[in-house]
């Protein structure tokens, strides 16, 4: 999902903690109550929290690129108007999100200095490029459904502010998802250019998407504290399966075919079956060499560097000012 | 020759709002280039924010031009449809981003104008007009509120930042001439009440101007050389390029819906 590089143990060494505090923590977990900012928490974790918030928070802000690719060609004022509002959402987000990782001691500026130098993760599926106006609808459709099956289920995480963040998210992002699924309801039902654009682009999106709910279950090393803690409740495996469930009528009611000649519906389980996804290239994409990573970190840091005299500005301006008030 | 342009009336109030609605479709994606590349996510918000703002008073004025020109032309057809020289935006608009102080001194030049013609224009004799400067008037302010705070904060931070304020302002100011020239045929609607007389705006703007770039330190260009030419359709090399990057879905799949 957004936070897939927490598939990734966890390097720090365990702290020595409390059993008492340990115990109690666990029990108010247990009980459904929520942890909030000064409440004690084991270091792991507070690191864990750190981790998968400001990978959501970076994907949030990377994933401004692949569409931002398209505002200015956006096809109408009406899609170039929606268009830019989402993108703006995800950069209402991600700043949401940085606040929330910040509750647990973390400074934004820090968080943001491990983006730009490429040390810390964020989702694969920014790392594919936007080619046609199709890969919009797609996007919308697909990633933004995608990641609602994860998110859905963030809202109820054992830490009050990233629950109460997702909440509204979760929200702007069905809105999002609509609008993807309405884009590419008008291409499949357009011309015969158009809708061998949102067949392309449901090609190319496809497997990806069912990379971004992470490696399988057996593969997955730090589902079991995570579990534990109620920071994530279903498995990658059960996300998939409710992702691909929900999603293959809603291509095929579209007229799409799937890239995918194993895809049946199996009457038994009641769900639709799919075909072996390719890890190496998803271990491929998270290691840095997927087809856009270069150019999405090269654009943040771009934006960083261009954007440092600014910042600068307005440090010295408020330093000016308060010392003009203080004189 | 086969073309997917479109032809306008020649009407003189139709003319008034198209161009006023070029102006703020024009500098709407402008600052939707800026979307995910500013210089702090809070930056990316807020132009996105005010873009957003534009593009939607646009797009009720090419709907308010529409029904003025009667021939079942729509919003699309007016920002997809039209060549560089049936655009008439003023040349500020159109002039690329640059860094972030020519994006902000620019929209700084604009706002301070746009706010007090909003303004004017609430008591417009015209109905449609009225409603549409109502509803731009607290945007407006906005944008010039946002746009002034970052000329101040630019003019008085650091020398570099002063530097690049300066060099802005010096390069944009010609522009800024074209926003109170009053094409011939803009002179009756003027009389009749319909669009506010750019000479009663002229203060306000001059106002705004003393005062945000005595508060910035920034000196005020004393050269009185205007560039014009948009409101005749004769724009800068820039527009060209703006609209191929623009247009180029509908151009290139003509009859196609969106």
């Amino acid at each position: 999902m957004y936070t897939q590089g927490l598939n990734a143990a966890d390097k720090a060494p365990p702290a020595i903690e409390d059993a008492g505090r340990l115990g109690a923590f666990q029990a108010r977990i247990d009980a459904e109550q929520k942890i909030e900012p000064n409440d004690w928490m084991p270091e792991a974790y507070r690191r864990t929290l750190i981790r998968q918030i400001a990978q959501h928070a970076h994907s949030e802000i990377v994933g401004m690129l692949p569409e931002g690719n398209w505002i200015t060609r956006a096809p109408s004022l009406r899609r170039k108007a929606a268009l830019l509002a989402k993108v703006q959402d995800e950069g209402g987000h991600g700043l949401y999100l940085y606040a929330a990782a910040e509750t647990l001691g973390v400074a934004r500026e820090t968080l943001v200095e491990q983006l730009l130098s490429g040390g810390a993760k964020y989702s694969s599926i920014f790392n594919y490029p936007t080619l046609t106006w199709a890969d919009i609808g797609a996007i919308g459709w697909l990633v933004d459904g995608a990641a609602i099956m994860n998110q859905i289920p963030l809202c109820r995480c054992s830490y009050g502010p990233y629950a109460r963040a997702m909440i509204r998210v979760c929200k702007e992002e069905s809105f999002h998802q609509r609008q993807g699924y309405e884009i590419m309801t008008v291409l499949a039902r357009g011309t015969t250019a158009q809708r061998a654009m949102a067949q392309d682009a449901l090609d190319r999106w496809w497997w990806p998407c069912l990379m971004m709910f992470g490696p399988p279950d057996g593969e997955s090393q730090h589902s079991d504290a995570s579990t534990r803690w109620k920071i994530k409740r279903f498995s990658n495996d059960e996300l998939r399966q409710k992702f691909v469930d929900a999603t293959v009528p809603q291509g095929h009611y579209l007229g799409l075919s799937f890239p995918d000649p194993a895809l049946r519906f199996d009457e038994a389980t009641s769900h639709w079956h799919y075909g072996a996804i390719d890890w190496d290239e998803f271990r491929a994409v998270l290691r840095g060499d997927g087809p856009c990573n270069r150019d999405r970190l090269a654009a943040r840091n771009r934006a960083h560097e261009n954007g440092a005299w600014v910042r600068e500005a307005a440090l010295a301006f408020a330093e000016k000012r308060r010392r003009k008030a203080a004189a | 020759m086969a073309t997917t342009s479109i032809a306008v009336v020649d009407d003189r109030l139709f003319a008034a709002v198209l161009a006023r609605a070029d102006d703020a479709l024009i500098l709407g994606h402008r600052l939707s280039e800026w979307c995910g590349h500013a210089p702090m996510l809070e930056e990316d918000l807020a132009l996105a924010n005010i873009a957003l703002d534009l593009i939607g008073q646009a797009r009720l004025l090419y709907e308010y031009a529409a029904t003025i020109e009667n021939a079942g032309h729509t919003e699309d057809d007016y920002a997809y449809r039209r060549d560089p020289h049936q655009f008439r935006n003023i040349l500020l608009v159109e002039q690329p981003n640059g860094d972030f102080a020519h994006t902000i001194i620019r929209q700084y030049l604009y706002s301070a104008f746009a706010h007090a013609f909003w303004q004017a224009m609430t008591s417009s004799a015209d109905a449609a007009l009225a409603a549409i400067a109502a509803k731009s008037v607290p945007e407006s302010a906005y944008h010039l509120r946002h746009a002034a705070e970052w000329t101040i904060r630019l003019g008085d931070g650091t020398e570099e930042s002063h530097r690049r304020a300066q060099d802005a302002l010096d390069a944009l100011f010609p522009y800024t001439g074209e926003m109170f020239a009053i094409p011939e045929t803009e002179t009756d609607l003027i009389v009749g009440g319909i669009l506010a007389d750019p000479a009663t705006i002229r203060p306000a703007w001059t106002a705004s101007l003393d005062r945000i770039l005595a508060e910035a330190g920034l000196a005020k260009p004393q050269s009185t050389w205007m560039q014009s030419g948009g409101r005749r359709g004769r724009h800068s090399e820039h527009l060209g390029h703006l609209l191929a990057e623009m247009q180029i879905l509908p151009r290139s799949y003509p009859g196609a819906i969106w």
